[in-house]
């Protein structure tokens, strides 16, 4: 019988069934991190329970840790508890750590498909929301609560119930300047952030087959941001292209044996899924929030919104209140907002194509006086090689603070925070009140509209400013 | 886990939709390994600059009876956003046990149910008809819960009707430890990884660890 891509990776996983219609399934990846691991330790030494599969498991220090270029422990001194907490952690259970200055820390998100972590048909689990950027790889891959990183430290398996699923087919092809980025706010936009709730997303049609791997971790990354815990792609010539020869994916002998595995898992024609979304993606332009909401998004050329114009009292109260707090009238050009502070980085897009895009842009260029700019590689590997192309070099000339890699500004997690009242535009992924700091504003957009807004010391459109 | 068996209490109702985590406990107020949740929960909304001292005294939580609400009536999509189990403790240490909307963010809604608080989904008119009859003071604003027979009393005294998920109603009606359960099946899950050792080698070896 035709399956689709979830339904195969997820059937394979059930270690058994229960009656009450739940399942056992085997997690085959468990990225842990600083922020929200320790009480699930703790439990576990309270209880006398061992870490059952440390081979199976990885751990990093990336959100509650400074950015600043020479970090120790209490660089941000908040911090320092989280680290030694993590390092005593996973030393006690014989999980590897990559710590502050390892070579290949980084964000959870980052590192775990680039170091080769992420395969596909894999199903990988990590205590934070954003976990479904893994699925751009083909595995099935969803946030998880501190008690269910304890179940799994403890059982290698999650207690799960199978959500539904949904495809969303891009047709057409993208038109000049428009990333994966403005794709997925888009959707969001259209769809509403609820209307992912229950689901498990697979992106599919040309203008993903087209994408690069990076831009596709991009696409899975904001399905939360609908509702979905789960986003995919199944796995292409493009992502055993990828995945081939990085540290932890199958060495040669065995690698071709896991490609023709891997091969089996796309959806087959035919298969059925509870939810079909047909997007036009040639349509869409590039996208930037004026809300508190994901949903709450427009094209960088278009203007606020007016809550008189809602479909429902509900979402006019949650406009009005959206534009309460970030201080903005009905029928502002989104393209005249003047801007505080510009942030690349994230989970979002925080990898080498996302600063080689905003670096085209900035090259030769000023960020405007009254701007603070602040870049964070996703990843000290991510770095490393930015540096070696030397896009360090034009992020610092043009005004841009060249940091370390951590979440950083994207949750307001360590000191790199937007003050309060200002605005500023963001390639992370969340726009809700308080998120880059208490009484931040936040705009969200793909890395080139970051740039070309710092340049231009107000929201602008990266096609006019060109690269 | 504390069990969830019957719950009678003030109810404070929150009629929006779409409220976040990071909403429910803002990240000043996790950067700790062991926060006040207590007072963290919705501090950016309940106190002055957050403080945590200075009430803003339109904010419900803020306003008598609802000081000492042991549920919360909320909008749709409530608690979505970021995974952090926080905002689950910081509503329990508050005191609040059950929360009702007509849905709720996925994670946040496992997130709940390990921890004795119950999420539950009604459909939108009735949660807009709770949330009226709070709003007007109705019969001093008090609810029953009652998961043993699956029926919530509202203020004005109509009991309504609801379904739990059997598997989940009887781990909060019995304070169940579900690693405990899980772990009678390990043998299963040792067979699984000795057939998929065979099957998948690369995900087993060598070890992350190693």
């Amino acid at each position: 019988m035709a399956s689709t891509l979830f339904d195969k990776i997820w059937d394979a996983h059930v270690v058994t069934r229960r009656d009450d219609g739940s399942v056992l399934l085997h997690v085959d990846r468990h990225v842990v991190h600083d922020l929200s691991s320790h009480p699930a330790f703790e439990n576990l030494r309270r209880d006398h329970r061992p870490v059952r599969a440390p081979g199976l498991t990885i751990a990093t220090a990336d959100h509650v840790v400074s950015s600043r270029i020479g970090r120790r422990d209490d660089s941000y001194p908040k911090g320092a508890d989280f680290v030694l907490a993590l390092r005593g952690n996973t030393a006690a259970n014989g999980i590897r750590l990559f710590d502050l200055n390892h070579p290949r820390q980084g964000i959870v998100h980052v590192i775990a498909p680039e170091l080769g972590l992420t395969l596909p048909g894999v199903v990988l689990v990590c205590g934070d929301s954003h976990t479904c950027t893994n699925g751009g790889v083909g595995a099935i891959a969803m946030g998880i609560g501190t008690s269910e990183v304890e179940h799994v430290l403890a059982t290698q398996t999650l207690v799960a119930r199978k959500p539904m699923t949904m495809r969303v087919t891009f047709n057409g092809a993208l038109a000049p300047g428009v990333t994966a980025k403005d794709l997925i706010l888009h959707l969001i936009g259209s769809l509403g952030a609820r209307s992912g709730t229950g689901y498990a997303i697979e992106y599919a049609g040309a203008v993903v087959d087209a994408m690069a791997i990076e831009a596709r971790l991009t696409l899975c990354n904001m399905s939360i941001e609908c509702g979905a815990r789960i986003g995919m792609v199944g796995p292409d010539d493009t992502t055993f292209g990828y995945l081939h020869g990085r540290p932890y994916a199958p060495k040669e002998g065995i690698w071709d044996r896991a490609v023709a595995a891997w091969r089996r898992l796309p959806t087959d024609a035919g298969a059925r899924f509870d939810k079909e979304v047909a997007v036009d993606a040639s349509q869409v332009a590039p996208q930037v929030t004026w809300g508190t909401s994901p949903e709450q998004v427009a094209p960088v050329t278009g203007r606020v919104p007016d809550p008189a114009g809602a479909a429902d009292a509900s979402r006019r109260e949650a406009m009005t209140r959206a534009l309460a707090y970030m201080d903005l009238a009905p029928g502002t050009a989104l393209a005249s907002l003047r801007i505080d502070r510009a942030f690349i980085g994230s989970c979002t897009n925080g990898r080498l194509s996302d600063l080689r895009a905003a670096a085209a842009i900035l090259k030769g260029r000023k960020v405007a006086p009254h701007v603070i700019a602040l870049v964070v590689p996703g990843s000290t590997s991510v770095k490393r090689e930015a540096e070696a192309e030397g896009l360090h070099h034009v992020f610092r000339e043009a005004g841009f603070d060249w940091r370390e890699s951590a979440c950083s500004m994207c949750a307001g997690v360590n000191d790199d925070m937007v003050a309060p009242g200002e605005r500023c535009i963001s390639s992370s992924n969340r726009n809700f009140e308080g998120r880059q700091g208490p009484g931040a504003r936040t705009h969200l957009a793909s890395p080139a509209t970051v740039a070309a807004s710092a340049i231009a010391g107000h929201i602008a459109d990266a096609r006019i400013t060109g690269g | 886990m504390e069990k969830f068996i019957r719950l009678e209490g003030v109810a404070a109702p929150m009629p929006r939709d779409n409220v976040d985590t990071d909403a429910v406990i803002p990240i000043p107020w996790m950067k700790s390994l062991a926060p006040d949740y207590a007072r963290a929960l919705f501090a950016a909304w309940r106190w002055k600059d957050g403080d945590g001292v200075t009430e803003l005294d339109d904010f419900v939580l803020n306003r008598e009876p609802f000081r000492r609400a042991r549920i919360l009536v909320a909008g749709s999509n409530f608690a979505c956003g970021s995974s952090r189990e926080h905002a689950v403790w910081a509503l329990t240490g508050f005191g609040i046990r059950c929360v009702i909307a007509p849905s709720f963010g996925d994670i946040f809604f496992d997130n709940s149910f390990k921890n004795g608080l119950l999420p539950l989904v009604l459909p939108p008119d009735q949660v807009r008809r709770a949330l009226s009859l709070l709003a007007a003071g109705a019969g001093a604003c008090r609810m029953t819960v009652d998961l043993e027979a699956q029926a919530v009393t509202f203020p004005d005294g109509e009991v309504v009707p609801f379904t739990v998920d059997a598997g989940r109603r009887k781990a909060l009606l019995l304070g169940q430890d579900e690693i405990g359960q899980t772990l009678q099946d390990v043998d299963r899950i040792d067979a699984f990884e000795q057939r998929d050792r065979q099957e998948r080698p690369w995900i087993y070896e060598p070890p992350l660890n190693a």
